[in-house]
C-alpha cells in the first residue's frame, strides 16, 4: 500500500480551505444574528402578515416573517418571505444585465447572512474534497484515526446542517451548528492531525468501513441535533422570563407539539427571540434524531459485531463501549420523552443535549483520557 | 391541542372508572378512540385482601408506565457512568488495584459497593430487572390491544374535524353517497370504514400505519431477546487464553478440552469445564510486519489445527490466524489476541549437562522492551534440600532491536533486528516447592527478601554470548522465539443475541419512518353560501394546534364559491379531519392530498 504524500498535502489545504469557509461563515451568520434584532417585526405585525398570507390562499402563519424566516415545512412561510420576486414591486428596467429590483434594498446582514451562506457550501465543497483526497492518498477508507474521524463527523454536521437549513430556512440554526464543527474541526486540524499512515492491524478490517463510517455520520447528524435542542433551551428560557417580566403588551400564542410558543411581544429585543419558534426547533432536534439514531444503533451493532471478530467477546464493557450504551440510552429516553405527558418540551430537549454530551465525551475524553481496548493510530 | 389528548397520561389513582387505563396510552387508541378498555371500577368491598391486591395493582400500573420507564433508562444510564469512568475489575486488574490503592478508604468504599465492578453489581442488576419488568409489563398489554384494534374497524369519526391538526373543508359535486363512493375507490392501502349518521352526512374513517406499532413492538420485544441471549451467554460461555511459543516442536501448540489446557480460564456461570471441545493447536510460526516507524502493519500466525480428542498426525490442517480474523471449530472461536518475544537460555552446569528453557517475555512498551525471568529449577547432582540452595532464575529484559543507554537497556523498535538480553542472575530457593502459584514473569520477591535467593552475577548478551558464573555454570543466550496469545471463546447464544440486535434496528426504523395516520371524512348535504366559507372559520379559530402547517390543506379547501357545482346537480359539504401520531410534521403533504380525493 503506497501513500501519495502530495495527494495528502492537498488534502490537508483542502481541509484548511474548509476550516477557513467555515470560520468565515461562522462570521458572517452571527453577524446577521447579532444584528437581526432590529429588524424583527413585532408580534403584532406578524399576526398581520400571517392574517394576510392566509387570505391570500396561503396559509395563516402566527410567527414573525423575518427576511428569510420561515416555518419548518417547504410548505412554511417562506412562500410568503420577502426574499421572493413579487412581480407587483419591480419594473423591468431596459438594458439592466441584473435581477429585477427586489422591493426594499436587503440590510447589509441580511446579505452578509446570505454570503456566509455561500462561502459555507464552497468550505463545505473543500471538506469533500480533502476527505476524498486522503481516501485516494492513504489508498483506504479515510476515517481510521482521529484526524480524520473528526472530519467525517463534521462533514456529516454540515450535510445535517445544509438539509436543515434547506428545510427550513432559518440561518441562525447554521450559525450555531458552525459554533461545535468549527471547534471540533480546529481541534482535529491543531491537536488531532495526523499524517498519512497505513492502518495498525487492528483496524485492518472491512468493519472499520462499515462501524466508524455509521458511528461519525450519526454523531454528525447528532451533532445537529443537540444543536437544536440547545436552541431550544435557549429559546424557552427567553420565552419564560418574557413571561416572568411582567405584562406583555401584545403576544399572540400558538400551540406547537412541542408546547405554547409566544412571538416575542413589542419592545423585547433580545436577540434570543430571533431564534426559530419552539416548534421549529423541536422538529428539527427530533427529525435530526429519528434519522441519526438507527444509524447509530446500526453503528453500535456492526461494532459489537467487529469487537466479536477481534476481541473474542461481542461487549467487553470497554470504557467506549459502556460510553456508547450510554449516550445511545439517552437517545432511547429522548424518543420515550417525547412521548410522555410532562416531558415533553424542555425536558426531552435537555435529554437530547445530555445524550449529545455524552457522545462528544466518547469521542474525545474517552480516547484521549481513559484508554481502553479501542485504540486510533496516531493518538498516543 | 388534539395530539394531547391522545398523550395524556393519568396517575394511577384518579382512575374514576370511567376513563382510560393509566399506562400512557400513546398509541393513537387514547382518548380520540375510546377503544381503551375502562379500568376495573373500584371494588367496594374493602377487605385486606382487597387492599393488599389494590396496592399491588397500583405499583404494577406505576412500575409500567411511560414515566417509570423514562426514569428506569435515566437510572440505567446513570448507573452505568461509573463503569465508563472508573477502572474495572473485569478489564484491567492491576489498573483497578492501583487505583483503589491510590484513593484509600474512598477506593475500598467503592469498592465494596461494586463500583469496579458495576455491571456484575447489584444494584445495576436491580436497575435493569425492573427495567425489564417494566417493559413486559408495557409490551403485553399493548400487544392485546394491538391484537384489538386490527381486529376493529377504525374509530368513528369525531363531531368536530375543525379541531383536528390537519384539516379542511369544502363543497364538492355529488350526493354524499357519491362523493363517499369516489373517496373509498381512491383510498387504497387504507383501513376503511362507513358510516352513516342520524343527520343524514356519510362518515368515512381511515387509518394506516399499523406497521409503526408492529416495529415498536418487535423493537422493544427484540431488547428482551437481546437480555436474555446475554444472560445465556454468560452462564453458558466460557473464555480461556494461552500463551504459546511458535516454533516446530509440539510443545508449541495446545489441545483445549480441560480448563487446564489454559492460562487463564474464565468460565460462565454454569460452565464446569467438562464440555469443552476438544481441539489441537500448533503454532508454526509467527510474522510481524512493521513501518520504518515501527508501527505494526500486519500480524500472521501460521497454525496448524484438527479437532478430536486424540492429534494424529495425519489430521492436521493449515491455517493463517490473523488479527480481526478468528478461526470457528466446533463452536468456540480461536483468536489471535498479542504477541511477544520468548528469549531462550542455556545452562551449563560444572559437572557439563546443560539445561535449555525457552520463556515468554512480557512486552512493556510499544518497541517491545520485555520482561521476564527464567527458572531452573532442577540442577544436576544435588538431591535433598541441597536443590533449594542451588536452583536458577535468570531475570531481565529482552530487547528485540537492544540499545543501551544508562546502563538501561531498551528496544527502538519492535522487530527483532539486534536483540540482546540484560540480565541478572540468582541463586537459591525460588520458593516453588509451597504450592503458591508464582507469576510466570518475575521471581518472588519475598525470597530474596528472606535471603534464601540471592543475586550472584548480572550480564548484557547478544545471542551466542555467554557469562561465567562463580561455581563454573555458565549461562549461554542461545536465541528468541516468538509468542503468541491465543484465546479460545464459547457462546452459545450469540447468534441469538445477533439475531435479535437485527430485529431490534429493524423494528425501531420501521417505528420511526412509519407514521401511524388517520384521516376522517364527513359527507353531508349542502350547497355553499355566500359569504365567509366555513373553511375561514375552521382555520381562524378552530385549528390553533394545526395553524402554521395548514398551507395545503387551505389551498385544498379553497374559498367557498369553487366548491360549488353546475347548477342542477347536488353538492356536498365534505369536511376532512387528520392526525399522525407523535410527529405531526409531514403529514400535512400527504393530508393535502388525501383530502382532495373528495373534490372531484
Ligand atoms: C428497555 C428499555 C427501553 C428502551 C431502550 C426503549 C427504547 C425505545 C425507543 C428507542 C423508542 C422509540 C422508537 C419507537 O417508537 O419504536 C421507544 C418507543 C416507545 N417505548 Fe420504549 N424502550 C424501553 C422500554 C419501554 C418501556 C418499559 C415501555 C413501557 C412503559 C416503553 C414504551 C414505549 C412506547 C409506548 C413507545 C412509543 C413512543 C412513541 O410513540 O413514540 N418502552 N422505546
Amino acid at each position: 500500500m503506497s501513500i501519495n504524500q502530495h495527494l495528502a498535502d492537498l488534502s490537508y489545504q483542502g481541509f484548511q480551505a474548509a476550516l477557513a469557509g467555515y470560520i468565515t461563515a461562522l462570521v458572517c451568520l452571527g453577524v446577521e444574528f447579532a444584528a437581526r434584532r432590529q429588524l424583527s417585526p413585532t408580534a403584532a405585525e406578524a399576526a398581520s402578515i400571517g392574517l394576510r398570507a392566509a387570505r391570500r390562499g396561503g396559509t395563516a402563519v402566527l410567527d414573525r416573517q423575518g427576511p428569510d424566516r420561515s416555518g419548518p415545512d417547504r410548505s412554511g412561510p417562506d412562500r410568503a418571505g420577502s426574499d421572493r420576486l413579487r412581480p407587483g414591486d419591480s419594473s423591468p428596467q431596459i438594458g439592466r444585465i441584473a435581477p429585477p429590483t427586489r422591493g426594499p434594498r436587503e440590510p447589509l446582514s441580511t446579505r452578509l447572512g446570505r454570503a456566509g451562506l455561500v462561502v459555507l457550501i464552497v468550505g463545505f465543497v473543500a471538506h469533500l474534497f480533502s476527505i476524498v483526497s486522503r481516501g485516494l492518498a492513504a489508498g483506504r477508507a479515510p476515517w481510521g484515526n482521529m484526524y480524520e474521524f473528526s472530519s467525517m463527523i463534521c462533514a456529516a454536521a454540515m450535510v445535517g446542517c445544509l438539509v436543515v437549513l434547506r428545510r427550513t430556512r432559518t440561518r441562525s440554526i447554521g450559525f450555531f451548528v458552525l459554533i461545535p464543527v468549527v471547534t471540533l474541526m480546529f481541534v482535529a486540524g491543531t491537536v488531532l492531525y495526523t499524517r498519512v499512515e497505513p492502518l495498525v492491524p487492528a483496524l485492518k478490517s472491512y468493519w472499520l468501513l462499515i462501524h466508524v463510517l455509521a458511528i461519525s455520520l450519526s454523531t454528525g447528524v447528532l451533532m445537529v441535533s443537540g444543536v437544536a435542542s440547545a436552541m431550544y433551551l435557549l429559546r424557552s428560557r427567553y420565552e419564560r422570563n418574557l413571561v416572568a417580566a411582567g405584562p406583555i403588551e401584545q403576544s399572540v400564542t400558538t400551540a406547537g407539539d412541542a408546547g405554547p410558543e409566544r412571538s416575542a411581544p413589542v419592545g423585547h429585543r433580545s436577540r434570543l427571540g430571533d431564534l426559530p419558534s419552539l416548534a421549529t426547533l423541536d422538529r428539527i432536534a427530533y427529525r435530526t434524531a429519528i434519522v441519526a439514531f438507527p444509524v447509530y444503533t446500526f453503528a453500535v451493532i456492526a461494532g459489537a459485531m467487529w469487537a466479536e471478530a477481534a476481541w473474542g467477546r461481542y461487549w467487553n464493557w470497554d470504557p467506549k463501549e459502556t460510553c456508547a450504551f450510554i449516550s445511545w440510552v439517552f437517545y432511547a429516553a429522548y424518543l420515550h420523552a417525547r412521548a410522555t405527558a410532562g416531558w415533553r418540551g424542555s425536558r426531552a430537549a435537555w435529554i437530547s443535549v445530555l445524550g449529545f454530551v455524552s457522545v462528544v465525551f466518547n469521542l474525545f475524553v474517552v480516547n484521549m483520557v481513559i484508554s481502553g481496548l479501542h485504540s486510533y493510530a496516531g493518538l498516543n | 391541542m388534539a395530539s394531547n389528548a391522545t398523550h395524556q397520561e393519568r396517575a394511577p389513582q384518579d382512575r374514576a372508572g370511567q376513563d382510560s387505563p393509566p399506562r400512557d396510552p400513546t398509541h393513537l387508541s387514547g382518548g380520540l378512540s375510546g377503544t381503551a378498555p375502562p379500568a376495573a371500577p373500584d371494588s367496594h368491598g374493602q377487605s385486606l385482601v382487597g387492599g393488599v391486591l389494590a396496592l399491588i395493582r397500583n405499583i404494577w400500573r406505576r412500575l409500567t408506565s411511560m414515566r417509570t420507564a423514562l426514569v428506569l433508562l435515566f437510572l440505567l444510564a446513570l448507573a452505568s457512568l461509573p463503569g465508563a469512568l472508573l477502572p474495572q475489575w473485569s478489564l484491567n486488574t492491576a489498573k483497578t488495584a492501583n487505583y483503589i490503592l491510590d484513593h484509600g478508604a474512598w477506593g475500598r468504599l467503592l469498592n465494596r459497593l461494586g463500583f469496579f465492578g458495576v455491571f456484575a453489581s447489584p444494584w445495576y442488576a436491580a436497575i435493569y430487572l425492573l427495567l425489564f419488568t417494566s417493559l413486559v409489563g408495557c409490551l403485553l398489554p399493548r400487544t392485546w390491544e394491538f391484537v384489538g384494534q386490527i381486529r376493529m374497524r377504525p374509530v368513528a369519526t369525531p363531531r368536530n374535524l375543525g379541531r383536528l391538526p390537519h384539516s379542511a373543508d369544502f363543497f364538492a359535486p355529488g350526493s354524499p353517497d357519491q362523493v363517499a363512493d369516489r373517496i373509498t375507490g381512491r383510498l387504497r392501502g387504507w383501513r376503511l370504514a362507513r358510516r352513516a349518521e342520524p343527520s343524514g352526512s356519510v362518515t368515512l374513517s381511515a387509518e394506516k400505519g399499523y406497521l409503526r406499532e408492529v416495529g415498536n413492538l418487535v423493537f422493544h420485544f427484540s431488547l428482551l431477546g437481546l437480555l436474555v441471549a446475554v444472560a445465556v451467554g454468560k452462564m453458558f460461555g466460557f473464555e480461556g487464553s494461552v500463551i504459546v511459543t511458535a516454533g516446530p516442536d509440539p510443545s508449541a501448540g495446545f489441545c483445549s478440552g480441560s480448563p487446564a489446557a489454559y492460562d487463564n480460564f474464565r468460565p460462565g456461570l454454569l460452565v464446569d469445564g467438562t464440555t469443552l471441545a476438544p481441539f489441537c493447536v500448533q503454532v508454526d510460526a509467527f510474522r510481524a510486519t512493521y513501518t520504518d516507524g515501527g508501527q505494526a502493519s500486519s500480524f500472521v500466525a501460521s497454525i496448524r489445527y484438527q479437532t478430536g480428542g486424540q492429534p494424529s498426525s495425519s489430521g492436521w490442517q493449515s491455517r493463517e490466524l490473523q488479527v480481526n480474523d478468528p478461526l470457528r471449530i466446533e463452536g468456540e472461536r480461536l483468536y489471535l489476541l498479542g504477541h511477544g518475544y520468548s528469549p531462550t537460555f542455556t545452562v551449563t552446569y560444572a559437572d557439563g549437562s546443560t539445561q535449555s528453557r525457552t520463556q515468554p517475555f512480557q512486552p512493556a512498551d510499544s518497541a517491545f522492551t520485555s520482561q521476564g525471568a527464567v527458572k531452573f529449577t532442577d540442577p544436576p547432582g544435588f538431591v535433598g534440600n541441597a536443590v533449594l540452595d542451588h536452583q536458577l532464575a535468570i531475570v531481565g529484559i529482552f530487547a528485540p532491536t537492544a540499545a543501551t543507554r544508562d546502563g538501561i537497556m531498551t528496544s527502538s523498535f519492535p522487530a527483532a533486528q539486534k536483540p540482546g538480553v540484560a540480565i541478572e542472575v540468582y541463586r537459591g530457593d525460588l520458593g516453588m516447592e509451597g504450592g503458591k502459584p508464582q507469576s510466570v514473569f518475575a521471581i518472588d520477591q519475598a525470597q530474596v527478601q528472606k535471603g534464601k535467593l540471592r543475586k550472584i552475577d548480572r550480564a548484557t548478551l547478544a545471542p551466542g554470548e555467554s557469562k561465567k558464573l562463580d561455581d563454573g555454570t555458565v549461562v549461554t543466550f542461545t536465541g528468541y522465539r516468538e509468542w503468541v496469545s491465543l484465546q479460545t471463546s464459547y457462546d452459545p447464544a450469540q447468534g441469538w443475541a445477533l439475531g435479535s440486535a437485527i430485529c431490534l434496528l429493524a423494528g425501531l426504523m420501521t417505528s420511526l419512518t412509519i407514521k401511524r395516520r388517520r384521516v376522517w371524512y364527513r359527507i353531508g348535504p349542502g350547497q355553499a353560501a355566500p359569504g365567509p366559507a366555513p373553511d375561514d372559520l375552521g382555520h381562524l379559530t378552530g385549528g390553533l394546534s394545526g395553524l402554521r402547517r395548514n398551507v395545503v390543506d387551505a389551498a385544498v379547501g379553497g374559498p367557498g364559491p369553487e366548491g360549488v357545482g353546475p347548477a342542477g346537480v347536488s353538492t356536498s359539504r365534505v369536511e376532512v379531519g387528520g392526525l399522525a401520531r407523535t410527529d405531526q410534521a409531514g403529514y400535512g403533504d400527504e393530508f393535502g392530498k388525501v383530502a382532495s380525493f373528495g373534490r372531484t
